[in-house]
């Protein structure tokens, strides 16, 4: 095989363990191209949260897939993806960011919809022939919405599968975030963090779950936790961190961690950074968890940490709190990454406010952990200027055993790799 | 300056900022933790809510002084691998004005420019400003709380604050 070519990205070998990726992936701006068409406009991809917006008229305007889209709520409250586009010459008829719309005017030359997108102003009508028919003329919207416990997602291909088929093992772990509300009502919380990396948005699928990087990437992190006085265990035999972690395949290319927790969470263990006074009221949200699902679901749901990757793009890291983290490519060698802050919507000042805390340790551009991904990926992209001669990347941790994967291994990182390549090669579509 | 804030005067003010300016531009981040007090506050508002607040606001920063206490002992070690090598930065500090005087508190706002450099990198423009809030003791002035408002729509470009900005 001309390795400057391929004809497939990976090499997946079972018989001797090993599982290879060419590094062209990473690099070519022709499979960033491609990945426009067999991957972004053909999978469901996370749009908002069903909470950000929630009156008649809110909307919020973002990019996805390359496209100007208005998450929007119609004027009977219904969820809407809009296409930002006026149809009469193309210019955006919502140049805010968020707020609430009586309706949806272009500047240029005055054209106005309303809240479901109807046209209903044409400056000079008269001027246009019997066949033009305003009726005709309604903003576009997304070919496919759907949600899933809030979660909002689109599609741009109108013969899409079911969301919920797409999601597939994945709506097990969703569940496991959105139960921790009473109400089953999560709430995204204001405040957004935006920032690029200069990487492909692929080796964020990797770091976004790879717990392999923990030790080296994140010893800095971990010191403050000791320092905090946060009990962490010798590793097990075999192990690498200091609790069991495991990664699974959730089918769709769809994968997670799933980790028995030492780092403390909002819902609901408490650890010594969080404070004395924070120890009654996690008691609380434990004992409340506790009677609404059982103590086997609650402890599922209060002692593990997950970070979860539904194919292709987004991101849910159930641990120090919860984040939802989606990017998209902006280049084969940069990205746009947006991450947000997610709680149960009923939750106290005093545990927001925790909770919020919690999530600044660990995530995001000003975290103690997050900035060193940032800067390990973009040392991984520098390096991969040299793929002509360094041509693959290796992914095989795990191979040579059988059942349980550990989080440490890459099972799940293989997991998006095999399906991103089965797209990319039009064996899916 | 044992009379409280009212006797402070703008180029004292100044002199401080650019002393911390200095510090924190020249790495010495033990000199700048003497300026603060020991309940000080360090925050960097999302850009998209400036005037947020951090108890129900996601914030890029909201560190209390024990959490920038660690926060300096991380950027001294050298496996904080966004910041090693170390960036190296120059600030200009202008426009400070003093927009409030109680006690022996000043509110203080100054406008920055902070050039971040890397290298192979290209020049990283931190622009805004930052809202002190400044308490006149015995030892002079030291800072309460400063909240960093960077002027940008988004992070974007800049990536991360992984130093102390």
């Amino acid at each position: 095989m001309d390795q400057t070519n391929p004809q497939t990205y990976i090499i997946d070998n079972a018989d001797d363990q090993t599982f290879k990726l060419n590094r062209s992936a990473l690099v070519e701006p022709a499979v960033f191209e491609l990945e426009q068409r067999r991957i972004f406009d053909v999978c469901w991809i996370y749009l908002g949260h069903e909470s950000e917006i929630t009156e008649p008229g809110d909307f919020k305007t973002r990019n996805v897939c390359g496209r100007p889209v208005i998450f929007a709520r119609d004027s009977a409250g219904e969820l809407r993806a809009f296409l930002n586009s006026c149809r009469h010459r193309g210019a955006a008829v919502c140049r805010l960011t968020e707020g609430n719309a009586d309706n949806y005017s272009c500047f240029y030359h005055g054209w106005i919809y309303d809240r479901d997108g109807n046209l209903k102003t044409v400056p000079g009508a008269e001027s246009y022939g019997p066949a033009f028919d305003k009726a005709d003329f309604a903003l576009g919207e997304v070919p496919k919405f759907d949600s899933y416990r809030g979660f909002c997602f689109v599609n741009f291909n109108a013969d899409a599968e079911p969301l919920e088929d797409y999601l597939a093992g994945a709506t097990e772990y969703i569940d496991l975030v959105v139960d921790q509300s009473p109400s089953g009502k999560m709430q995204v919380i204001e405040g957004t963090q935006e920032y690029d990396i200069a990487a492909n948005w692929k080796l964020l699928v990797e770091n976004s779950f790879d717990d392999y990087h923990l030790l080296s990437t994140h010893s800095t992190w971990l010191g403050y936790l000791k320092d905090a006085g946060v009990e962490m265990k010798p590793p097990e035999k075999g192990h690498l961190l200091p609790s069991h972690g495991i990664c699974r395949n959730l089918g769709n290319g769809h994968a997670t961690t799933d980790n028995v927790n030492f780092r403390g969470r909002p819902v609901a263990r408490w650890i010594p950074i969080y404070g004395e006074d924070a120890k009654e009221e996690i008691d609380e949200i434990r004992a409340e968890l506790v009677t609404r699902m059982g103590e086997k679901r609650a402890t599922r749901i209060a002692d593990t940490n997950r970070n979860l990757v539904v194919f292709p793009n987004l991101v849910l890291n159930d641990g120090s709190s919860i984040t939802i983290r989606t990017f998209h490519p902006i280049s084969a060698s940069r990205m746009r990454v947006t991450a947000w802050a997610l709680g149960p919507a009923e939750e106290s000042k005093s545990a927001l406010a925790r909770r919020l805390d919690s999530f600044l340790t660990f995530y995001g551009p000003g975290g103690f952990a997050t900035p060193d991904d940032v800067e390990a990926l973009e040392m991984v992209q520098a390096g991969l200027q040299s793929w002509r001669e360094v041509t693959w990347s290796d992914i095989s941790r795990g191979m040579n055993k059988d059942g349980e994967q550990l989080n440490t291994d890459e099972l799940h990182l293989r997991t998006f790799w095999r399906r991103w390549s089965q797209y990319m090669e039009g064996a899916i579509s | 300056m044992s009379g409280g804030s009212a006797e402070v005067t703008r180029a004292q003010v100044e002199d401080f900022l650019y002393l911390e300016a200095a510090l924190l531009d020249e790495w010495r981040m033990d000199e700048w933790l003497q300026l603060l007090t020991e309940d000080a506050r360090y925050e960097v508002p999302p850009n998209d809510v400036p005037g947020g607040s951090a108890s129900d606001t996601l914030f890029t920063i909201a560190d209390d002084i024990s959490r920038i206490r660690a926060r300096v002992k991380r950027l001294y070690n050298d496996r904080a691998h966004a910041e090693y090598p170390h960036s190296r930065t120059r600030r200009m500090i202008s426009n400070v004005r003093i927009t409030g005087r109680d006690g022996d508190t000043l509110s203080v706002s100054a406008n920055f420019i902070c050039h971040r450099f890397r290298r192979n990198e290209r020049i990283r423009q931190y622009v805004g400003a930052t809202n002190y809030t400044l308490v006149v003791g015995d030892s002079g002035i030291k800072i309460a709380r400063r909240v960093v408002v960077i002027d940008a729509h988004e992070l974007g470009s800049l990536g991360s604050v992984s130093f102390i900005l």
